[in-house]
């Protein structure tokens, strides 16, 4: 029994309770390797794809395109060609009589984001794993730590990694004093104090990663290597745009055209993430933070602090990530952290390359820290 | 992600945030001081449900208990927003808005147009209003339609704890006399509220569900029996899109027409009688803007024109069901 592996729902994030079927990407009787994705899901939030985590052979296809199940119902079943079919079946009759799905009053399952005074401001964050060397994930303008939701899980398999949201941005205190990429990675050193990190791997994404820069300058010895996802602070070009509409944008019909320019499948930018980020450009103080941030990053749509040595002159590893058709933050940047970073360019993808290529983005990640 | 608090603690908080952000914010009702002070008492008990409870301590002077007398303490409340105060003034029971109708509709609502624009009135009414609470046709009814009517005043009806907090934000710092209508069944449920204060814009309507089959518009507790049915007929296949116009004036009429040109269909769910409702004003401005998008009749699931029943058994008859709802919808999917 145990060759049979059964492919489920799986739960991105907390809020996720079913996920829609949207097709299949193996036929029944196609062969599987580890990392293949087979079946493609769609949550409120986002779509993504169910990859295989053991080899074998795709022999069901329980639930059919459009089926809508709940997180931890069974999608198919992978395993070795030799396993009979009456066995398969019998774990799979087995399996229906006996699943019964979280009625989604049990929120306690999982780790839940706390808050954490620093220097008497509060940040949020979220923390998954345990133990190894501990990562920390900055996201970008405007983001928070759900930009992570497909990412965090996975890289948190063998090491504690947290999530936090920086200065001005979701959860964590509004004022962002003078909006520079000192003071918010002041604020992460803060955090790191706070929470008993000496030093860590840090991920960045967008100004994410220009905080963990600036913080590697700052505090080189808390940095033991640096993944710069679609960074910026890696030569001046930005989408000011994109920018000035993302500030300026206070309903859903104008959020809607400049949170698409962020990814490659339009179809992404769901009612859901769009409402979402209203909620939180509404909080009290969120409009005058992204002001500030932008005014002193990235005024007259170039980006003020170049810190591109930074990454070069470190001595720690560095990995960049980037989308091949990112529209806010140019691809040719890439190459800007140094020769002896470690560069990949994921074709066909946009500025939230995390989000959108997750599966591949984590693997990368976890090959780079061995 | 957020913490939960009730709708009822999230419009407690709105008023607390809002008065210690502006202390031009005064909060006039009946039974605010109600208890403070009795033996035993530290607190007042905050109104009849306790809906500004805690907050007549914390902002000494600025919670005033007013004698019963909805005439007087409205028109009081009306006259201080001329005169730069913020009054939020609750009004209990919405039913009981007759005695005092004169200083809303009368003067409240036409200041601005009769003062050539200058003068402002940034009042709020709040009320309790809707069926279920078993209080018969006096405590019972479902009146934003009303106000509606009348030019010079906005009308809100959250109807979950997130829309109930950002409304009333919004309505206090609104420089015209906002109804702010809270349906009484509504007061315990529970969602996700940020802490800190938010603003949501008015003339905004929320999509609270999308479907491409059926669009349902719904109003205050109904948007939650809509979604219910939307939930049961997603099993059937039926995948409708559920729209909380949050405010009834100003109406977001775009985003309704928006989605019947993408479904053809229309089900209007409205806990008030049928005529003169807003069901039938969105039924008239659908039918007018998007006809030719129409592939059926537009139903309206409303109360029937009777006053609110006392029989139990009656009352649960009159407030508009998600099994009503649900067979409205199947009526608009197969109608050929």
């Amino acid at each position: 029994m145990s060759a049979i592996h059964k492919l489920t729902m799986p739960k991105w994030g907390l809020s996720m309770q079913e996920g829609k079927v949207n097709g299949w990407l193996k036929e029944i009787g196609e062969s599987i390797a580890v990392g293949d994705e087979i079946v493609e899901v769609e949550s409120e939030k986002i779509a993504g794809a169910v990859e295989a985590s053991v080899a074998g052979v795709l022999r069901r296809q329980i639930a059919a395109a459009e089926d809508v199940l709940p997180v931890g119902g069974l999608l198919g079943v992978v395993a070795d060609a030799e396993v009979p079919d009456a066995e398969i079946d019998a774990a799979v009759a087995d399996f229906l009589a006996n699943f019964t799905p979280d009625s989604g009053e049990d929120e306690d399952a999982g780790p839940k984001p706390e808050k954490i005074e620093v220097g008497g401001r509060k940040l949020r964050y979220l923390k998954r794993g345990e133990g190894g060397e501990p990562m920390i994930l900055v996201h970008g303008f405007g983001g928070d730590l759900n930009n992570w939701l497909f990412n965090h899980e996975a890289l948190a398999a063998d090491r504690a990694v947290y999530a936090l949201d920086l200065p001005g941005h979701g959860e964590s205190v509004k004022d962002v004093g003078d909006g520079s990429l000192a003071t918010l990675a002041s604020a992460v050193t803060g955090f790191m104090d706070a929470v008993g990190l000496d030093s860590a791997h840090f991920v960045g994404h967008s100004m994410g990663g220009a905080v963990s820069l600036a913080l590697a300058q700052a505090a080189p010895a808390r940095v033991k290597s640096l993944t710069l996802i679609a960074s910026a602070a890696l030569g001046d070009e930005i989408n000011g745009a994109y920018l000035d509409g993302f500030v300026a944008a206070g309903d859903r019909r104008a959020l809607k055209p400049v949170l698409t320019e962020l990814f490659s499948d339009a179809g992404l930018v769901t009612r859901q993430l769009i409402d979402d980020m209203l909620k939180y450009k509404r909080l009290e103080g969120v409009d005058a933070a992204l002001r500030t941030i932008s005014g002193t990053l990235f005024g007259n749509g170039r980006q003020a602090t170049v810190l591109a040595s930074v990454a070069g002159g470190l001595g720690k590893p560095v990995l960049v990530i980037w989308g091949e058709n990112d529209r806010i933050i140019p691809v040719a940047h890439a190459r800007a952290a140094g020769k002896d970073a470690l560069v990949e360019v994921l074709a066909g993808q946009g500025h939230m390359v995390q989000m959108e290529a997750a599966n591949e983005v984590n693997r990368l990640v976890k090959r780079f820290l061995g | 992600m957020a913490r939960k608090i009730t709708y009822q603690q999230a419009i407690n908080e709105a008023l607390d945030q809002e008065m210690a952000r502006d202390p031009r914010v005064i909060i006039m009702g009946e039974d605010n001081a109600g208890g403070a002070g009795a033996p035993g008492e530290e607190d007042a008990w905050g109104g009849v449900l306790g809906v500004t409870k805690g907050l007549f301590h914390k902002y000494p002077g600025r919670v005033l208990d007013t004698p019963i007398s909805e005439s007087g303490y409205v028109g009081a409340a009306v006259g201080a927003a001329c005169n730069g105060l913020r009054p939020v003034a609750e009004l209990m029971f919405v039913d009981f808005i007759g005695v005092c109708f004169d200083q809303i509709y009368n003067q409240a609502a036409k200041f601005r147009y009769m003062f050539g624009g200058k003068a402002e009135t940034p009042v709020v009414i709040r009320a309790m209003y809707g069926a279920g609470f078993r209080a018969a046709a006096q405590h019972s009814q479902c009146l934003y339609n009303m106000f509606t009517h009348i030019p010079g005043l906005k009308v809100v009806v959250p109807s979950n704890p997130y829309d109930a907090k950002g409304l009333l934000i919004q309505s206090i710092r609104d420089n015209d006399p906002v109804i702010f209508l809270e349906h009484k069944v509504l007061y315990t449920m529970e969602g996700e509220v940020p802490e800190e204060s938010y603003a949501i814009p008015f003339g905004e309507a929320n999509v609270a569900r999308e479907g491409d089959d059926v669009t349902i518009v719904a109003f205050g507790r109904m948007v939650n029996q809509a979604l219910t049915a939307a939930a049961a007929l997603q099993n059937q296949g039926i995948h409708c899109e559920v729209i909380d116009p949050r405010t009834t004036s100003p109406l977001d009429e775009d985003t309704i027409l928006e989605s019947v040109e993408k479904t053809g269909r229309l089900v209007i769910v409205d806990e008030s009688t049928p005529r003169c409702s807003m069901a039938s004003d969105i039924a008239g401005i659908v039918a007018q803007k998007a006809f030719g998008a129409l592939k059926a009749p537009i139903e309206q699931v409303t109360a029937p024109h009777v006053p609110v029943p006392f029989s139990d058994a009656l009352e649960d008859l009159y407030v508009p069901s998600p099994a009503r709802i649900e067979a409205a919808v199947t009526r608009v999917k197969e109608y050929r």
